[in-house]
């Protein structure tokens, strides 16, 4: 069936589908649509879950993690300001092996305030230990987050979600979206069948303290977890192709990167307008393409390596700025390079911050500085909208 | 049936602990957990229980323990409950345990909430009138003139000079279904205070006060006796809210505050 909805709706729906017992969310501009559209389909008994009306978003992964313990499908959303509030709990949540999946609608953090798309949010959440996909399309939105229980809830996972949708941009913009049949659901998604749940007939303690004899071990398996994320995020991408018909790329989604001269790294929404400019480009014979990056964490180095080696000049288009160095995808990329015999010029660009339009023509400009630029020394080029 | 203590189960569902000698926390949720029995989750949090329990491999805990952050307990119940009661666990009594410092400062607006959203669980402060796990530093519930860490005594300084954060009034204003003060001391009195949380269709809440050797400075064996002169010298008031209604025993004679003020470093400097 297809519907007309927006990536709130879509995230919603796959909430739906995926048969999430619990879900404890707390409202935030430009999530609040999931959240609504979430205790709408349980008043109205489409979706059979309890919805934990908290009063935080701390509260709302702390809530999520206690259910998911006892064997619960627990899912939250938030934005911006709701992210950096659940801090403690990301590292809380990931660090005890807890599969949560959360949409976060990407939104610009304050001060000075704001309600608009940037992906700084979650960016500075890299490090929490979630595996974070960032998605194009209210489409994809949908599809990742079904993809997003099958990859948290995998035994050899075992690490929460994020899957990061650009608000309003995607949040709030209605297109045509493929909704999956129950029963397809069901058959890609089975219940939620954990290993280890709180019950009394045998006691386990979860969040237990570590010294500093056993405490690197347990950071040992997550990061060997995310290792392991690598392959199964493209393996169940696969599998949801076979059954769905549609596929978005795994960890990372180029598009005429062959054979290019330039190619621009991004995440999000922003890459269909870089597609479009590329395609102009390429009319008028320049050699351009567009590398989409679906996983930031585990981050796909050796995918990202393969897919620019060939390449003159490499930009970055960040929307997010790690303060006093340059933006976090920039340097990310640039280590994935190191070591390449010949490797390009990485050239960063900061753009739409706090939900500043990014054109068509600033795409442009990115693709036409690069082609100036000559040596293939890896250097970087910390750059504000150029207007 | 009212519990007796001579009937209450041998077996120590909290057991080698790293908890000091004369420990009033942990005693609190060991009678606690001889109550609810061995179908109970405990959730909890950053403080010295967390601390003596619970530190990999060692796991003092025979029944399943749910550790979270400090500012979340109540919350990480709530989710707990709610999984529980979707799981047709309701047999499973959810006890959530903090420090003073988990309850009435870090953990209030989480506390809250879960009290107003009505899940079904216990909620167990123990106050030992500081942050002890952190080294004796003062909390919302420390009382007015207490000597601790952060409200030395000095040319300038004379202890905390705010009074105790009166969390009865704070969780009778949520008509909460149950809610009781209690002391180690009496503890026929907190045995049926437990039971009664226990069989409570609702939130309950119970704050028992639990002496510290250490962080109150006095010999480890007076634990017990210190939890009896509070209530007696009134500075711990036993009290119960139920349906609507908040009581307090009365203490008839009460006792001089000096005696209890006077085998407790952080007290001395009131008296000279
Ligand atoms: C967010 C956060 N802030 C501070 C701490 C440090 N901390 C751990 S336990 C504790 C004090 C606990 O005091 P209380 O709740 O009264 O329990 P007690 O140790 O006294 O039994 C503090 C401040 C923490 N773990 N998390
Ligand atoms: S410091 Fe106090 S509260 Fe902590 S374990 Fe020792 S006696 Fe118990
Ligand atoms: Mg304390």
């Amino acid at each position: 069936m297809r519907e007309y909805i927006n990536g709130n709706e879509a995230v919603a729906r796959a909430v739906r589908l995926a048969r999430v017992d619990v879900v404890a969310a707390y409202p935030i501009t430009p999530q609040s649509p999931v959240v609504e559209e979430i205790a709408a389909q349980i008043a109205s008994g489409e979706l059979d879950a309890e919805y934990i009306r908290v009063e935080s978003e701390h509260a709302a992964l702390a809530a999520c993690y206690g259910a998911a313990v006892t064997g619960m499908r627990v899912f939250t959303a938030t934005s911006s300001q709701g992210l950096a509030y659940m801090f403690e709990m990301l590292h809380y949540v990931s660090g005890s092996r807890v599969p949560v999946v959360m949409a976060v609608a990407n939104r610009g953090l304050a001060a000075p305030w704001t309600i608009w798309a940037d992906h700084q949010d979650s960016i500075v959440c890299r490090d929490t230990g979630w595996i974070q996909l960032y998605v194009e399309t209210a489409q994809e939105a949908l599809d990742t987050c079904l993809q997003a229980y099958r990859i948290a809830e995998h035994p050899e996972v075992l690490t929460p979600v994020m899957v990061c949708l650009d608000g309003y941009v995607l949040s709030h913009t209605e297109e045509v979206v493929e909704i999956p049949a129950q029963e397809a659901v069901d058959t890609f998604l089975p219940p939620y069948k954990p290993q280890r749940v709180v019950e009394p007939e045998r006691p386990l303690v979860f969040g237990v303290g570590a010294g500093p004899d056993l405490y690197p071990a347990f950071k040992q398996a997550q990061q060997e977890a995310m290792d392991r994320a690598r392959e199964v995020i493209c393996r169940v991408d696969e599998e949801f192709y076979r059954i769905f018909g549609r596929r978005h790329g795994g960890l990372v989604d180029p598009y005429r990167c062959r054979d290019a001269e330039i190619v621009l790294v991004t995440l999000g929404a922003t890459t269909g307008t870089a597609r479009e400019v590329a395609d102009r480009l390429r009319q008028e014979g320049i050699k351009v393409g567009v590398l989409r990056l679906r996983a930031l964490r585990p981050f796909p180095a050796e995918e990202v390596r393969r897919a620019l080696a060939g390449c003159r000049v490499v930009a970055v288009l960040d929307r997010n700025c790690s303060f006093g160095y340059e933006g976090a995808v920039c340097t990310e990329v640039k280590a994935a390079l190191l070591g390449l015999k010949e490797p390009p010029a990485v050239v960063g660009f900061i753009l739409g911050l706090g939900g500043q339009d990014i054109r068509q023509a600033d795409i442009e400009d990115i693709f036409r500085r690069c082609l100036a630029a000559g040596s293939g020394a890896v250097h970087q080029v910390a750059a504000a909208q150029s207007r | 049936m009212a519990v007796k203590i001579r009937e209450l189960p041998e077996e120590e569902l909290v057991y080698g602990s790293f908890a000091c000698a004369g420990c009033g926390g942990i005693l609190a949720v060991r009678l606690a957990l001889k109550v609810l029995g061995p179908r109970t989750v405990v959730v909890t949090t950053p403080s010295c229980l967390l601390g003596v329990t619970t530190f990999y491999p060692q796991l003092a805990f025979k029944v399943p323990c749910v550790n979270v952050t400090f500012p979340s307990t109540a919350a990480a119940a709530g989710g707990v409950a709610v999984g529980l009661k979707r799981r047709g666990r309701e047999d499973v009594h959810v006890l959530a345990v903090a420090g003073d410092g988990g309850t009435v400062d870090i953990g209030l607006q989480a506390l809250s909430g879960a009290v107003e959203r009505g899940h079904r669980f216990i909620f167990l402060c123990y106050d030992n009138e500081a942050y002890m796990n952190t080294g004796v530093q003062r909390s919302g519930s420390t009382p007015r003139g207490a000597r601790t860490t952060t409200t030395p005594v000095g040319l300038r300084g004379r202890g905390e000079d705010r009074p105790k954060k009166d969390m009865m009034r704070i969780v009778a204003a949520h008509d909460i279904p149950y809610a009781a003060t209690a002391s180690i001391g009496y503890p026929q009195d907190y045995l049926r205070k437990i039971q009664k949380a226990a069989q409570t269709q609702g939130p309950a809440y119970l704050h028992v006060l639990a002496p510290c050797p250490p962080g109150w400075g006095y010999p480890g064996h007076l634990t017990v006796h210190l939890a009896r002169l509070a209530v007696q010298t009134g500075q711990w008031p036993l009290a119960e809210y139920e349906k609507g209604r908040l009581t307090q025993k009365k203490i008839d004679n009460p006792r001089p505050v000096e005696e209890y003020w006077s085998i407790q470093a952080r007290f001395t400097h009131l008296l000279s």
